[in-house]
């Protein structure tokens, strides 16, 4: 027992190391990627970059040369493009996003204020859709082509066919217009997670059960699965032992592919629920053109991704010994 | 028996795919049509207002009634419909051609160019989709072609992939062989032997991306920071009719309910999903 577990371990650390330094490139990448277009947002912005800031930050009125010239200073506009973008790179190495052109406050403080709001809401809908999706997708793939299976078709069909904005826009109206049981937008109490989130999860839940389904379908199908019920196990003991784990993978697999969508989700959802989070601020970031604050909003957001996918990886990595293997 | 049953399984799920692909077929034809005949048959401009006759009900002047502004919202809807469907057949067009052709570049020849094009495609998806296109949006803001860009920029990927992976096994298959050792050029072989077997799950990829496409657009729309007012777009009109639910809620439901039909003719139209 002693000897299988302690070769149990190194298995399972064997091949970690291909599994997070593609995703540490990435996380490099996204970064590398936002300095460089937020840089090219600086220098490409119609008339001058410095005055317009200017006049974001003390009002059009309030504009005069000088403070121009402050704004032009503190975002090196008056360098050479190359060394300021080489400038501009230092500091995102070093961490230093500046402050915030509208509210002045740094953009780090702002950040981790409206991190929190969006990985709440986040792992509220991820949770909810894990709760609503794989388990009708799994009851349908015990019975393909059944009534159940039809059913809950058709509803995944249109849900997909909803964008995320559109099903918050019905479910405001639904359940805060109509019938007055829940707040439309706000942040605060746990009333006010229940739309935004249910947004979100509707959404992620109409795709993960489909390929609960297609994967319980595909489990169910293959020898091993035959084999566990001919050698005598119950139908509910060879779902629990043989069926959930295997169907586990591709579900689990596919929530990588989900993230996309629930972070394209964040930014529109918490804009239409006036959610205090990462997405709201990006949307009025560029709204303002706050370019600190799209650099931050838009990094933190690529990051998170990032992260999300390596937990998805790691939890692969631990479901699926064939792929310590191969 | 078990054979038999298989066989009835199998062509009956076959025929209900293509039931299910003709239904796509119609409904996106029907939008076609609403689209593009509209200004044929109703002569009313998308940006005329007419404030003497705001959040009208639908009447004979106006089929579909007229928004806060007393803009007809038939006019506005098929010219909302004529811009989705065109920015998603450009940006469809636009991702497929390069993705194709550099998919079965990196699958043809492998080695340092498969790495190159691979790690291009990995940079472009390092981001999700509607981040970079936003980013794209903040460099030149209301600009149709910005957001063209960034959804092409986006698109491509998905084609890249899934022909490099196609065109992979498809090169090292015994009957391209034989086709290679009689002396057929690329050009042959390509016609021949690769796009037969790529044209199903290209076509599928551009049904999704359509959607893909329109649902961004509209997305950033409904932000606001996509296109800018007066112009018709679906996202912009949700926005905007939004406040006028109480008194118009017929209003309101035209651009939500436009963006899902066209979206799930689309995705019925693609079947199923290659990923």
């Amino acid at each position: 027992m002693d000897a299988i577990s302690s070769r149990r371990f190194p298995a399972l650390a064997s091949g970690l190391g291909r599994v997070l330094l593609p995703r540490l490139f990435q996380a490099g990448l996204v970064a590398w990627l936002v300095g460089t277009l937020t840089f090219v947002l600086t220098r490409t912005l119609p008339g001058d970059m410095a005055y317009r800031i200017a006049a974001g930050r003390y009002g059009h009125d309030m504009v005069n040369s000088a403070a121009a010239e402050a704004v032009r200073a503190e975002l090196a506009l008056d360098q050479p493009a190359l060394l300021a973008y080489l400038h501009w790179l230092g500091d995102l190495l070093r961490f230093d996003l500046g402050n915030s052109l509208v509210s002045g406050e740094p953009v780090i403080h702002e950040l981790s204020h409206q991190l929190g709001h969006s990985l709440g809401l986040a792992l509220v809908a991820v949770l909810l859709s894990l709760l609503l999706g794989p388990p009708l997708g799994l009851a349908a793939g015990l019975r393909p082509g059944g009534w159940w299976d039809r059913i809950s078709e058709g509803l995944a069909s249109l849900l997909r066919a909803l964008p995320p904005f559109a099903l918050g826009l019905l479910l405001i109206l639904l359940f805060s217009v109509s019938l007055g049981w829940l707040p439309a937008a706000g942040h605060g109490r746990a009333a006010h997670f229940v739309l935004p989130a249910l947004t979100l999860a509707l959404a992620l839940a109409a795709v993960s059960s489909r390929v609960a389904r297609n994967a319980m379908v595909e489990v169910s199908g293959s020898a091993y699965y035959a084999f566990s019920r001919t050698k005598g196990l119950g139908e509910r003991l060879s779902f629990l032992r043989h069926g959930l784990r295997n169907a586990a993978v591709p579900i689990v697999a596919y929530l990588g592919v989900q993230f996309v969508y629930l972070i394209e989700g964040v930014v529109v959802v918490e804009t239409l629920f006036a959610w205090p989070g990462i997405g709201h601020a990006l949307v009025h970031a560029i709204v303002a053109r706050d370019v600190p604050m799209i650099q931050g909003t838009a990094l933190v957001m690529g990051l998170m991704f990032v992260a999300l996918n390596t937990l998805v990886d790691l939890l692969c990595h631990g479901l699926d010994p064939r792929r310590r293997q191969s | 028996m078990s054979a038999t049953t298989l066989f009835a399984a199998g062509r009956a799920g076959r025929r209900r795919l293509a039931t299910r692909q003709r239904l796509g077929l119609g409904l996106l034809g029907g939008l076609l049509a609403i689209a593009w005949l509209t200004p044929w048959l109703h002569d009313a401009d998308p940006a005329r207002q007419q404030l003497a006759r705001i959040l009208e009900w639908p009447s004979l002047a106006a089929p579909l009634g007229t928004d806060h502004l007393g803009r007809d919202l038939l006019a506005r809807t098929a010219s909302a419909l004529r811009l989705s469907l065109g920015m998603a057949l450009l940006s469809v067009v636009s991702a497929a051609v390069p993705g194709i052709l550099l998919g079965v570049i990196a699958g043809w020849r492998g080695g340092w160019v498969d790495r190159v094009l691979g790690s291009l495609a990995d940079a472009c998806l390092a981001l999700p989709g509607l981040l970079l296109v936003l980013l794209l949006v903040a460099i030149a803001p209301g600009n149709f072609w910005a957001l063209y860009v960034g959804i092409a920029l986006v698109l491509w990927i998905e084609y890249f992939r899934v022909v490099r992976a196609r065109t992979r096994v498809l090169v090292a298959s015994p009957q391209l062989e034989a086709s290679r050792l009689l002396g057929f050029g690329p050009g042959y072989l390509f016609r021949r032997h690769l796009w037969p077997e790529l044209a199903p799950q290209v076509l599928t990829l551009a049904a999704f991306g359509a959607a893909s496409a329109i649902l961004a657009m509209a997305a950033l729309g409904f932000v606001s920071v996509g296109l800018r007012p007066p112009t018709a777009e679906l996202g912009l009109m949700m926005t905007e009719l939004l406040p006028y639910y109480h008194e118009a809620p017929w209003a309101m439901a035209q651009p939500i309910l436009a963006l899902c039909l066209l979206v799930l003719s689309l995705n019925l139209l693609a079947g199923k999903d290659p990923r």
